[in-house]
């Protein structure tokens, strides 16, 4: 290495301290000391008003006994496991519907896209409180055929349902990386396979449903995340509450009531730390499965 | 064949839009029209929504829009500023720890926020800054959206390196190379992340809801928010007109961003 070559790397070693102000300070700051902070807060009974006090594994023995605690588990999972697979499966379809030259594309791609444009603001999940309540604008529908409708987020067995519709209505998003997916497919490959005698099924199964696996690995784990975090529309459609009966209790409005409503921020940073640990065993999960069925064209 | 399938999509489109026109009609609609009568063509059209709504809570709406527009231009200034230097030191300049730098920004794309949020709370009352912009701030001028610093990095690895390396022969050091160089070529990084912040940040309630607790500093989601709290039959209109407007801005910016967001998305998958 010639001196000249070498004081370049110095001055840009230099350099880069100085570009990375912002970030290893925000680091530091911002997520590494309050991580290690939540973690600690997971094991000891604090008000914020009282220092905190050590308290082992009590956080989390208390969790095995709490109602809510389990209740939200169930309807977190209940929702990233029917809203997302659901969302995907529209955001495909209308992707292969609008794939290859369909006139009005970009009208369509619009209309699609902006419910995930406006669906996790406030303005939104209150329309849907009304759409849903008593007399909203389903049961109106309803009763157009005759049918005497209850208010569907006053039911808990309905409630849930409609968080779900409110996320797959959002489906536009994927659907768009699905679009510029299937963009990528070479026509050549369609040709090659209408040669060898490939209908339109077998084309779609054979050429296109493995091309674009890795898409569909992208938007599943970048939808799951999503999900298991919700917590705007639940906390509006429910007043907060997660009622009714638990039914829209997400694992994040619990964190958030433990935190900040009863101040209880040592059980609150167990639970957090216990939703982290959650998304990183899925998100591995997901990693480990995909070798089994996600294409990447080199083997 | 392919009318029948353009129908089909109309249709869809029609179902999946209803919702939001059925929002646009009722914030016109005298409020006991709103629930009694819900097709489109209203009976009698009236601004009283936006009248009452606007001074519904003990501050006129106006305030709230400007404070989500404070909060907002403030969060873009400062991810395209903290976000941009990292991403150019992340990518182009050699230094010890690069390689963990990057690998560190990728994992917390994936960290939830939840588990951070206890600890920055305290931390941010024990300032005494609960009930100010500073914890929703901050954060963004210290690089932490990671999602961005790596939208940047990867951008910035896709420009031919002879450039840098042309203004470092003319004798421009990192500053001058990122600054007159680097910077002007990222425009399309940049303004991704411009529309992200804004949709984001104009949308976010969970951050504002914890420190945003007095009616002077509220964002307008957290506004929106106290007016369910105390909603009443009669105040349905309002609510009404008041997430129309709130929307209005997000309209707006998709309206003229359009091109770019969906560019966006499909090459980051941001939301």
């Amino acid at each position: 290495m010639t001196s000249r070559s070498r004081f370049h790397l110095n001055r840009q070693g230099r350099a880069a301290h100085v570009f990375l102000i912002p970030w290893q300070l925000g680091f530091l700051l911002v997520t590494a000391v309050p991580l290690l902070a939540s973690l600690y807060l997971a094991f000891t009974n604090y008000d914020i008003l009282n220092a905190p006090e050590w308290t082992g594994l009590e956080n989390f023995q208390r969790m095995i006994h709490d109602d809510q605690f389990w209740a939200s588990v169930r309807v977190t999972l209940i929702y990233v496991l029917v809203s997302v697979p659901l969302q995907l499966a529209f955001a495909l379809l209308l992707a292969l519907i609008l794939d290859r030259g369909l006139k009005g594309l970009a009208f369509y791609r619009s209309a699609f896209y902006l419910p995930s444009l406006l669906g996790s603001s406030v303005a939104i999940a209150i329309l849907w409180r009304e759409i849903f309540g008593d007399d909203g604008l389903i049961n109106k529908g309803l009763a157009l055929v005759g049918i005497h409708g209850e208010s569907w987020l006053q039911n808990p067995r309905t409630a849930l349902a409609t968080l779900i519709v409110l996320n797959v209505w959002t489906f536009g998003s994927p659907m768009v990386i699905f679009l510029a997916g299937l963009r990528q497919i070479p026509d050549e490959l369609y040709e090659a396979a209408r040669v060898d005698g490939a209908g339109v099924i077998k084309q779609f199964r054979h050429v296109t449903v493995p091309l674009l696996t890795p898409i569909i690995f992208f938007n599943l784990i970048l939808q799951t995340i999503g999900a298991f975090q919700t917590f705007t529309q639940a906390h509006i459609v429910s007043g907060g509450t997660g009622g009714p009966a638990n039914s829209t209790l997400f694992y994040t409005l619990y964190v958030y009531q433990q935190g900040f409503v009863a101040f209880d921020m040592g059980y609150a940073s167990a639970l957090a730390w216990v939703l982290m640990v959650a998304i990183a065993v899925v998100t591995a999960l997901h990693f480990l499965v995909s070798k089994y069925w996600v294409f990447y064209g080199d083997n | 064949m392919t009318r029948l399938k353009h129908a089909g999509l109309l249709v869809f489109v029609a179902v999946m839009i209803y919702p939001l026109v059925w929002m646009v009609v009722s914030a016109f609609k005298p409020p006991e029209q709103i629930l009694t009568e819900p097709g489109l063509i209203p009976k009698d059209l009236t601004f009283e929504n936006f009248k009452e709504g606007w001074h519904a809570l003990n501050r006129p709406f106006s305030a709230f829009f400007v404070n989500s527009l404070v909060v907002t231009l403030a969060s873009i200034a400062g991810n395209l500023f903290s976000c941009s230097l990292t991403a150019y030191a992340l990518a182009r300049l050699q230094f010890r720890m690069r390689r963990t730098y990057f690998a560190i920004t990728l994992a917390s794309v994936m960290l939830p926020f939840h588990v951070l949020v206890i600890p920055q709370y305290i931390f941010f009352s024990q300032l005494g800054l609960v009930n100010t912009y500073w914890p929703l701030l901050i954060p963004k001028f210290l690089a932490t959206d990671a999602f961005f610093v790596f939208l940047m990095v990867q951008f910035i690895r896709t420009l031919p390196r002879e450039l840098d390396r042309a203004a470092w022969i003319d004798g421009a050091g990192p500053f001058l190379t990122f600054w007159y160089v680097v910077l002007p070529l990222m425009r399309p990084a940049l303004v991704t992340t411009t529309i992200f912040t804004f949709i984001w940040t104009w949308n976010d309630f969970f951050v504002p809801l914890i420190y945003l607790t007095r009616t002077r500093v509220f964002t307008v989601p957290v506004a929106l928010n106290s007016m369910v709290d105390s909603e009443t039959q009669s105040g349905v209109g309002m609510l009404f007109a008041m997430s129309l407007l709130s929307l209005i801005p997000i309209l707006i910016f998709f309206a003229v961003a359009q091109k770019y967001l969906i560019r966006g998305i499909a090459t980051t998958g941001l939301k």
